[in-house]
């Protein structure tokens, strides 16, 4: 695992940038995300989704499926692609802190 | 080079050897130098040696690129990222030289240069480069007008057999139709949005050159309604050994009509007195094995279209499937309007109901039939079955007993 510093701050991550844990998660890391992802100015939009996706897990323990981030969030696919460039998998989903998607990507 | 002991053993016989590939392309790419090692080594240990899963992809998509990392990284630096990237393979896989050559130059500037000709749902697949490679390869791609296919919870890439680009046996225009489902569900594509993945294959006939019915969620398999072409005079240039059987793809020289061709039709629809060869039309179920033994004498109708079949998967979670009918016929014309319609009827309600990783096919098991083809907007035909349920655990819906009530039509 290899150690980000930014604002300050340092957060352990694996080799695609995602966090260690979701407990190691702050608004440096945010910060930090952004440039990365593609994203010149977070909105209030950019926090409904991260907020969202942190309670379903720390409710849920797993992401939610896309159709129940649009459905709670009430924003369409295309407009979650243009919060998030790279998507609400390696987009949103690393910003919030959650662990990287698995399976058949 | 690493010493690869193992694999320099799969140099020899007379198999075209990926090793010997692999060591042409090693001497000037450190890549595949260093994947090679990585290769011997699990050769040696039995075990693969990359690590799990991978996030990686390019701005805007959600899918199309598969990262890889290896979990020896100090050892073959070469392969610590070896991401691939899916290519949208041309439909029915025709190339131009120049096409090919365009492909090779932007993979041999940002890659490994290690292609799969092809990945088996049809992608040209790129084999190996690093995250940082990925837009300027994505860039050059798209550029040329190339573009990425499908991975993740995603439609993945459609595929068709060659079809009637050189095909005589093509019920409709399958590269066509690949095409326009390919334009048509862009989204859907390049942004998961579904449980799980989703599949489209297209056959220009039962042949099923695709293996459509297993492989692909959604299988549309061209077929005829009218009757079997038949040419008399070529028929008895078989019966009397001038043309070869299955234009000469099969171990006998002259075909018996009767023992071949006749006696083998699956509903037993044929008769052949050694003059005259009959068929039953209404009773003939589109098997092709007469038409393909006699490629000179039969050819499928005229009235063409396609089954649509829906459902097949490998086995994990419920057990491997294939594809069974929902709809018998369904005329594949320009633009395919019908198709695309239902197609995105299917995938909804599959996306509304199905649960995270659950094929579609599995989602129909779960909820049954009847819920399906109402959720779709499909009427219930004897097609879809082979046989009727052997058990009377019929669940009644209220509306079953108002038609009941209202004395039931059971045939339309
Ligand atoms: C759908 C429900 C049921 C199924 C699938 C089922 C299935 C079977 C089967 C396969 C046998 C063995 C038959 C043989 O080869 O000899 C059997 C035997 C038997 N079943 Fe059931 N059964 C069901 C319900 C019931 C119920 C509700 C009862 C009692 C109220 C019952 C009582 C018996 C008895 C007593 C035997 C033994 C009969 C004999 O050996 O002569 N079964 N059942
Ligand atoms: C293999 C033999 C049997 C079959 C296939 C069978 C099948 C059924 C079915 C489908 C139901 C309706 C369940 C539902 O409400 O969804 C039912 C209910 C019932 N069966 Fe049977 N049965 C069998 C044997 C028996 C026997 C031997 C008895 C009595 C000894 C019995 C007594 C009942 C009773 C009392 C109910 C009503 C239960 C309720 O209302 O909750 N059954 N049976
Ligand atoms: S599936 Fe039928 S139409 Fe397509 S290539 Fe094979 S034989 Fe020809
Ligand atoms: S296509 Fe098959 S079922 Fe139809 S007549 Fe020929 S052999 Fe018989």
């Amino acid at each position: 695992m290899a150690v980000v510093e930014h604002g300050g701050k340092s957060f352990e991550v694996d080799e695609d940038g995602f966090l260690a844990d979701l407990d190691g998660w702050g608004p440096e890391w945010v910060d930090y995300v952004k440039e990365l992802e593609g994203i010149s100015e977070l909105k209030e939009d950019h926090w409904k989704v991260i907020n969202m996706l942190q309670e379903y897990f720390k409710k849920n323990g797993i992401a939610p499926m896309v159709r129940i981030l649009s459905k709670v969030t009430g924003f369409k696919l295309k407009y979650i692609y243009e919060l998030f460039p790279s998507g609400p998998g390696k987009g949103a989903c690393k910003m919030a802190g959650l662990p990287k998607p698995t399976g058949c990507v | 080079m690493h010493k690869t002991p193992l694999l320099d053993k799969l140099e020899s016989g007379p198999w075209p050897s990926f090793i010997k590939d692999l060591k042409r392309v090693a001497k000037r790419k450190k890549s595949v130098a260093d994947l090679l090692g990585v290769l011997e080594r699990s050769y040696k240990d039995k075990i693969t040696h990359w690590k799990h899963g991978g996030i990686v992809g390019v701005l805007g998509y959600g899918s199309g690129i598969i990262g890889r990392y290896t979990d020896l990284p100090e050892e073959f630096p070469g392969v610590e990222h070896f991401h691939t990237v899916r290519v949208n393979q041309p439909s029915g896989w025709f190339y131009t030289t120049k096409a090919l050559r365009e492909l090779c130059d932007i993979w041999d500037e940002h890659g490994s240069s290690l292609l799969n000709v092809h990945g088996s749902t049809g992608d040209m697949i790129f084999l190996g480069t690093t995250t940082d490679q990925l837009e300027p390869c994505f860039a050059k791609l798209t550029a040329k007008g190339w573009d990425l296919g499908g991975s993740g919870s995603a439609m993945r890439s459609p595929s068709c057999c060659v079809g009637m680009a050189r095909c005589e046996w093509s019920c409709y225009d399958t590269m066509d139709l690949c095409y326009e489902a390919t334009q048509h569900f862009q989204f859907e594509m390049h942004r998961p949005s579904f449980p799980y993945k989703f599949k489209i294959k297209c056959s220009g006939c039962p042949n099923d050159c695709v293996a459509a019915v297993a492989r692909a969620d959604m299988s549309v398999i061209g077929v005829w309604k009218d009757d079997i072409r038949i040419d008399k005079a070529a028929v008895k240039a078989y019966a009397g050994g001038e043309l070869k059987p299955r234009g000469g793809g099969s171990p006998y020289a002259k075909l018996d009509i009767k023992a071949d061709v006749t006696d083998l039709c699956p509903t037993a629809c044929m008769n052949y007195d050694g003059k005259t060869l009959k068929i039953d039309n209404k009773n003939c179920n589109h098997c092709m094995h007469c038409i393909s033994l006699m490629p000179m004498a039969l050819r499928p109708g005229t009235a063409t279209g396609a089954t649509l079949l829906l459902g097949s998967h490998a086995p994990i979670l419920e057990g491997a499937q294939m594809s069974w009918v929902i709809v018998p016929f369904m005329e594949m014309e320009h633009p395919y309007d019908e198709f695309k319609e239902l197609v995105g009827n299917i995938t909804e309600w599959w996306s509304e109901h199905g649960k995270n990783r659950e094929r579609v096919g599995e989602l129909m098991l779960r909820l049954g039939m009847r819920e399906f083809l109402k959720g779709v907007g499909l009427e219930p035909v004897p097609q879809t079955v082979k046989t009727p349920r052997a058990n009377p655990f019929f669940f009644w819906h209220q509306e079953d007993f108002d038609a009941e009530a209202k004395g039931r039509k059971y045939i339309k």
